[in-house]
């Protein structure tokens, strides 16, 4: 298993970039394929896909608000990541921020001050996000429990816990056919940027981006971090605070999906209600592993699968396929990501890639030990520790 | 109905509930445990099991033939397991990551082409009447048996003396245990995993078929409630023994139907909250059997997974 060959990026820039472009060019050639199979013509296809995504204002628009949550989400699954964690139970964290920002707004006067509401909400969302993964953390620390499956195991209790909550106890008795939460008041609803119909998620998602990659790359908690994804032994022999490492950031990675979920409801839905449950966390950690789990390289990977997801509407009225389509797309787009390494780097010349490996220092060796920590491997860095 | 019976109808309708629900979890559970013997793990089953679940459905609907498309199910798995074993066979390829890539590219394929396939019926499987001797119709209707369920029930135990007594079985469990020593004997660690993985992709498929021709019997979006997913953790909880499987898929049934006897018998419940009881169930067994410190009993060697 070599799990730190797809979490770390240990590949020198210009062999990843290589590896994107080589993924998404097949993913493309593969969903052409796909699309001839099914009788569309996969030029055409493309050309509305990109038309539908970034060929007008109104699409462009369209774009940007489907990327703001997708960038939020995906820092749920790269951000644990850099410690070795492959956590994908994002939906539920989102679902969860989303139930605690509607809950918030309920128990607020509806004329307390939009700037101190929309901030109790956000820091609701979080928190509710937050709490949700660190079980995962928590899990994993003390019962050794695999991060992957609990978090999925999360996901299908969380979403039922929404699901309960919001058609159940918190339902608003006036919402007949639409079952959810009462209707969040005006004053405490996230409005557009001047006026367009980008909301505010947008700036929250790029400045979240951000923190997290000054966090994870230029403080000593990102060391610390990244030290422990790399090799857990070492860490330990350190003297690094694994556990409470590990619960750390997988409550940034929640807090980051819950406030996606807050401004889903505060910008979109208007209420937490079922329509809450799109995908959405599942797209992030996509985009988390297409951005090889980077914060920086997160925001254009989800403004591209923005566009994706907002070309979906296009395939449907232009070529009468179904919005699945899209679904396919990002499989086949995922699936091309993790194979384009294997397939891409044997292509690039010898001399290239000799010439690379000397500009930059050799990656440290495969971290199998965080997954299975019992059994240290033969060649670890730790053999050499006294 | 279950006005004779009382509260008995409770017990009663979880049995037949139990033997209704746990097939897919016996079904993807084995095949699970098949590929995580040969030291491998496959996430996207939850995604195999949707796709088998389209397949069966839409193979029998054109063909009006049930069985063709529990056939074209297990064709279908075969292939999604034969793509996850391929992938993973190539250097630098995380296996949990593309298990997670097929389980959503599973998914939103079987969404694709489940499209046409949510109006009409299509043939179901026959079930077999174990309880026509009883005049209580409850009764009868809890002993209304798929053959397919008998066949995981037969599956377990023949699957279980497979690997411990056959070549083939030891083979499997010596890429798992050790893959140096495979190598050593001569036979390639990938081939092994590649047909181990493929086996298990095509039991997961018939899992689906069970799901989308018998119970509910329908094809929706909503089919599969992590059965999949929660039949990979089952694998864990069942160390890894094809018999230990069949047991835990009749509890996570039994857990699974729970609601539904409930509501028959009379008692509301918040059907949302019973809907998470299998993975609630799960967590829990894998909080009180799983530690930190030592390996799972019984796990595969070079499995990284249930530890």
């Amino acid at each position: 298993m070599n799990v730190r060959a797809a979490l770390a990026a240990p590949l020198p820039a210009l062999s990843l970039l290589a590896v994107e472009l080589g993924a998404v060019v097949a993913s493309l050639i593969g969903f052409a394929i796909f699309l001839a199979f099914e009788g569309a013509s996969p030029g055409r296809v493309f050309v509305d896909m990109v038309d539908g995504a970034f060929g007008s204002w109104f699409s462009v628009q369209n774009s940007l608000s489907r990327a703001a949550p997708l960038m939020l989400t995906a820092l749920c699954t790269a951000v644990p990541a850099r410690l070795g964690m492959i956590i994908i139970g994002n939906e539920a964290a989102l679902l969860m921020g989303g139930l605690g920002a509607a809950t918030c707004s309920m128990v607020l006067p509806p004329t307390a001050a939009p700037w101190l509401a929309l901030t109790l909400m956000l820091s609701a969302g979080a928190l509710a996000g937050a709490c949700w993964i660190a079980i995962s953390g928590l899990l994993r620390q003390q019962r050794g429990v695999h991060e992957t499956i609990s978090s999925l195991l999360l996901f299908y209790i969380g979403l039922s816990l929404f699901l309960h909550c919001v058609e159940g106890p918190l339902r608003d008795p006036a919402s007949l056919n639409k079952p959810g939460t009462p209707p969040l008041p005006e004053a405490h609803m996230l409005s557009g940027i001047g006026g367009s119909d980008v909301h505010y998620g947008i700036v929250f998602g790029l400045i979240a981006c951000a923190i997290c990659y000054v966090l994870l790359e230029h403080t000593s908690f990102g060391f610390s971090v990244r030290v422990t994804g790399g090799n857990l032994k070492a860490a330990r022999l350190m003297g690094l605070p694994v556990t409470q490492l590990c619960l750390l950031v997988c409550a940034l990675g929640g807090a980051a999906a819950g406030v996606a979920g807050a401004i889903e409801v505060a910008a979109i839905h208007g209420s937490a209600n079922r329509a809450l449950y799109a995908g959405l966390g599942f797209s992030g950690v996509l985009v988390a592993f297409v951005a090889r789990q980077h914060p920086l390289a997160i925001i254009p990977v989800a403004v591209l699968l923005g566009g994706i997801q907002a070309s979906g509407g296009v395939l449907q009225r232009r070529h009468g396929l179904p919005d699945a389509a899209v679904e396919v797309f990002k499989g086949i787009l995922f699936i091309s990501v993790l194979a384009a390494e294997t397939y891409v780097l044997p292509a690039m010349t010898w001399a290239e890639r000799k010439r690379q490996a000397l500009a930059t220092p050799t990656p440290p060796p495969a971290a199998e030990e965080l997954l299975l920590p019992a059994a240290p491997e033969p060649g670890d860095i730790v053999e050499g520790v006294p | 109905m279950n006005e004779a019976l009382g509260l008995w109808g409770i017990p009663l309708a979880m049995l037949g509930g139990m033997i209704r629900a746990s097939t897919p979890y016996l079904f993807v559970s084995l095949g699970e445990t098949l590929t995580e013997r040969s030291g491998r793990v496959n996430l996207g089953l939850e995604g195999t099991l949707l796709l088998g679940a389209v397949s069966a459905y839409g193979v029998a609907f054109h063909s009006g033939s049930p069985w063709l498309g529990v056939l074209a199910a297990f064709g279908c798995g075969l292939g999604f397991g034969a793509v996850h074993a391929i992938l993973c066979a190539r250097p630098r390829v995380n296996h949990i990551a593309v298990g997670i890539a097929l389980m959503l590219f599973g998914t939103g394929l079987a969404f694709y082409l489940g499209k046409p396939l949510v109006q009409p019926q299509a043939p179901n499987l026959p079930a077999l009447g174990l309880g026509d001797w009883s005049d209580l119709p409850a009764v009868r209707e809890a002993l209304r048996v798929n053959p397919l369920f008998l066949v995981g029930v037969a599956l377990a135990p023949a699957l279980a003396w497979a690997l411990r007594t056959t070549r083939l079985g030891l083979i499997l469990r010596l890429t798992g245990e050790s893959e140096d020593a495979a190598l050593a004997l001569g036979y390639s660690v990938q081939r092994v995993r590649l047909f181990a993985t493929m086996l298990g992709g095509g039991l997961s498929g018939i899992g689906g078929a069970f799901l989308s021709l018998y119970y509910p019997g329908i094809w929706s979006e909503g089919l599969s409630s992590g059965q999949g997913l929660i039949a990979v953790s089952l694998v864990i909880f069942a160390r890894w023994n094809p018999n230990h499987c069949l047991y835990a898929s009749l509890i996570y049934g039994a857990a699974g139907s729970l609601g539904s006897a409930l509501q028959s018998a009379g008692v509301a419940v918040s059907h949302h909250l019973l809907a998470a009881t299998p993975a609630a169930l799960t967590l829990l067994i894998m909080f009180i059997t799983c530690s930190p410190d030592r390996p799972a009993q019984g796990a595969p060697r070079e499995l990284s997974l249930g530890t």
